[in-house]
């Protein structure tokens, strides 16, 4: 498959730490506007995998291309954000001492360079903007709160919210409703869901439910590199993914 | 546009610390210049520019808290800005003791006769001129800062590697000033100051000029800080210090906005070294001792780390009790700043401007807010 046209182009990507494959010979194809599962058992990579595109971790070797053309394996990580890729962590990462407020104000596409921000004087848009964002990610009572105080759910859907805020064309997000109840799950779905169409999204996710509730194509890892991919009904009858993975 | 910067930093406990400042401003020349000798107001000259010395410590731990307190970076050798802000300042009054030194040479400064220069180095030219002087007390700690800064935070030396590195650059520089082939007087440093801008250096005028003059620079400083900080270019300084590679995964260029704190910083430092100098009368080497930019780590502490305000007081306070213990029990001093840095990092992790905090937190029936204490973790992302 040709790069051209899509996405988000992953192919033949490794990376080794200590002469351990985390990834190995991993590709994978984007469309623009797709939204994506990825699932896999414990240190399959997928964690690595969102490393090497945020260029986090540089890969050892393997191609990694951004809408067709654009080589993330040389950028550093504040401009392969400004090309538009957006990050969710596994663990919750809110700017605590900050308000909710604060925390989408600092995500909200703007300038980013320092004597921008020394004069930033928020314009009537970019409020409108984060009402918006408040709105969508339920957090519109708790905008004054400072972020450290919120719960783990709250905090999940902040950190979701300084995403969208970021307006980024490909979003990619880790474990998302680790540790939240089924209401929160659920709710965190719709979410996702509401947000995908206007942007692309890679979902790391353990939870089968949550999957099945996103109700979109999937992804299985395992050690480094795809193993099936599909629908979730597919996958889930694939004889290998049932040995390597869902059959624990 | 500088307005707005300004009013945004203007909270209430701005608006503390400036009238204080004022009162400052006026009292104590008044109670110097004025008040007779021999009424309980008067304030003799020695205690001016005691004071004097005081704020300029306060204005150094006001630079340091904006890298420590809002960046996390713990500078271990911010005492080499406020040196060279002081070295900038003691290269004119040199050059203003004219043939009046003991070889009289009109051009050399005594310690260059004396090591038989036949001419002024380059680096001394232009310190005859104040203006010139002033432009350097800003700029050679800023470019220095710069540099070092670029280096270090383009590298992502973070932690405990970098307090280690910025020591190392103030004891470099420590031996650097010790030679006397550096054109800096070597260890007896430069002294011997007649007048500043004309006016005789020893005046009880001129010394109340000074102090106005260190008084009305911290609180500009302070304006300075606290607008930045209350900008969005503070909140990501806050936000960097607590998650930096979140903050790079928003697409901010973190070592870009640590090298502009960083570098404001060390212009503030070198502003209050070339305010101490002409006070106290000297500037040698031994400010550039690590010791000394220990010292200032530990006011930021003992006042409140992330405030401003504590780290002028702690500044204060501190100084206060190291001129009552080296008059009165000398030997005990260092003993008992140690454990006061202890005491404060058990007992005070937010400083005396986090007691009230810290108080309220401890009061039956009250439930602490789990952020009222958010300490700044050193995490370096997920
Ligand atoms: N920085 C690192 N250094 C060493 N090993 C790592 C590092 N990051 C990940 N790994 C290893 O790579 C493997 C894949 O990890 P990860 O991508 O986090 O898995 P997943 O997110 O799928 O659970 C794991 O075995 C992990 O221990
Ligand atoms: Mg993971």
């Amino acid at each position: 498959m040709s790069a051209e046209s899509t996405l988000l182009y992953l192919d033949g990507v490794s990376v080794s730490f200590d002469g351990f494959k985390a990834l190995n010979s991993l590709s994978l194809v984007m469309m623009p506007g797709e939204m994506r599962a990825i699932i896999g058992p414990n240190g399959a990579g997928k964690t690595t995998m969102m490393d090497v595109i945020t260029g986090k971790t540089r890969p050892d070797t393997g191609t990694i291309l951004f809408e067709g053309d654009t080589d993330l394996t040389r950028l550093r990580e504040a401009a392969i954000a400004n090309l538009g890729i957006g990050r969710k962590f596994q663990r919750p990462t809110v700017f605590e001492p900050h308000t909710v407020w604060d925390n989408l104000e600092l995500a909200l596409k703007a300038p980013r360079r320092p004597l921008k921000t020394l004069t930033y004087a928020i314009s009537r848009d970019d409020r409108s903007r984060i009402e918006e964002i408040l709105d969508i990610t339920r957090l519109s009572a708790l905008r004054s709160r400072q972020a450290g105080s919120l719960s783990h759910g709250q905090k999940q859907w902040l950190e979701i919210g300084m995403l969208l805020a970021q307006d980024p064309k490909l979003l990619l997000v880790d474990e998302p409703v680790a540790g939240m109840t089924d209401a929160e799950t659920e709710q965190t779905a719709e979410l996702l869901c509401s947000i995908a169409g206007k942007h692309s999204v890679i979902v790391v996710e353990h939870d089968m439910s949550f999957v099945r509730a996103l109700g979109v194509k999937v992804t299985v890892l395992a050690e480094g590199s795809v193993l099936a991919e599909g629908s979730l009904d597919a996958v889930s009858a694939n004889q290998q993914v049932i040995d390597t993975y869902l059959g624990r | 546009m500088l307005l707005r910067f300004f009013l945004m930093g203007l909270d209430r406990k701005a608006g503390i610390v400036l009238t204080i400042l004022a009162i400052l401003a006026v009292a104590v020349p008044v109670m110097t210049l004025w008040v007779p000798a021999d009424s309980p107001f008067h304030l003799s000259v020695f205690t001016v520019s005691l004071l004097g010395k005081y704020l300029c410590f306060a204005l150094l731990a006001l630079a340091l808290d904006l890298v420590w307190g809002y960046c996390g970076i713990l500078s271990l050798g911010h005492a080499a800005f406020f040196a060279i802000g002081g070295y900038a300042m003691g290269m004119y009054l040199m050059r203003q003791i004219g043939p009046r030194g003991v070889y009289g040479n009109p051009v050399l400064p005594d310690f260059m006769v004396f090591l038989n220069w036949k001419e002024l180095p380059w680096y001394w030219w232009g310190f005859d001129q104040f203006w010139f002087a002033a432009v350097m007390v800003l700029v050679v700690p800023g470019a220095l800062a710069f540099a070092f800064g670029w280096f270090a935070f383009r590298s992502r030396v973070t932690g405990v590697y970098l307090s280690i590195i910025t020591q190392a650059l103030t004891f470099a520089l420590l031996l650097a000033f010790f030679r006397n082939d550096m054109g800096f007087g070597g260890n007896n440093g430069l002294t011997d100051f007649k007048d500043i801008l004309g006016y005789d250096i020893q005046a009880d005028t001129t010394r109340v000029a000074l102090f106005v003059a260190t008084v009305a620079a911290l609180a500009l400083s302070y304006m300075i800080a606290s607008g930045v900080i209350a900008s969005k270019l503070g909140k990501v300084l806050v936000a960097l210090r607590d998650a930096e590679s979140r903050v790079r995964f928003m697409g901010y260029d973190t070592e870009s906005y640590k090298l502009f704190a960083w570098t404001l910083s060390a212009c503030m430092a070198g502003v209050a070294g070339a305010l101490y100098v002409p006070q106290v009368g000297i500037i040698n080497p031994s400010e550039f001792a690590p010791a000394s930019s220990i010292e200032a780590v530990i006011w930021v502490a003992v006042g409140g780390r992330g405030t401003l305000a504590g780290a002028i007081l702690g500044a204060v306070l501190v100084n206060m009790g190291k001129s009552y213990f080296t008059g009165a029990l000398p030997e005990l001093w260092l003993f008992a700043l140690g454990g006061l840095f202890v005491a404060v990092t058990l007992f005070l992790p937010k400083g005396l401007l986090g007691l009230g905090a810290q108080l309220k937190a401890k009061l039956p029936g009250r439930k602490a807010s789990p952020l009222s204490n958010a300490q700044p973790a050193d995490q370096k992302g997920a």
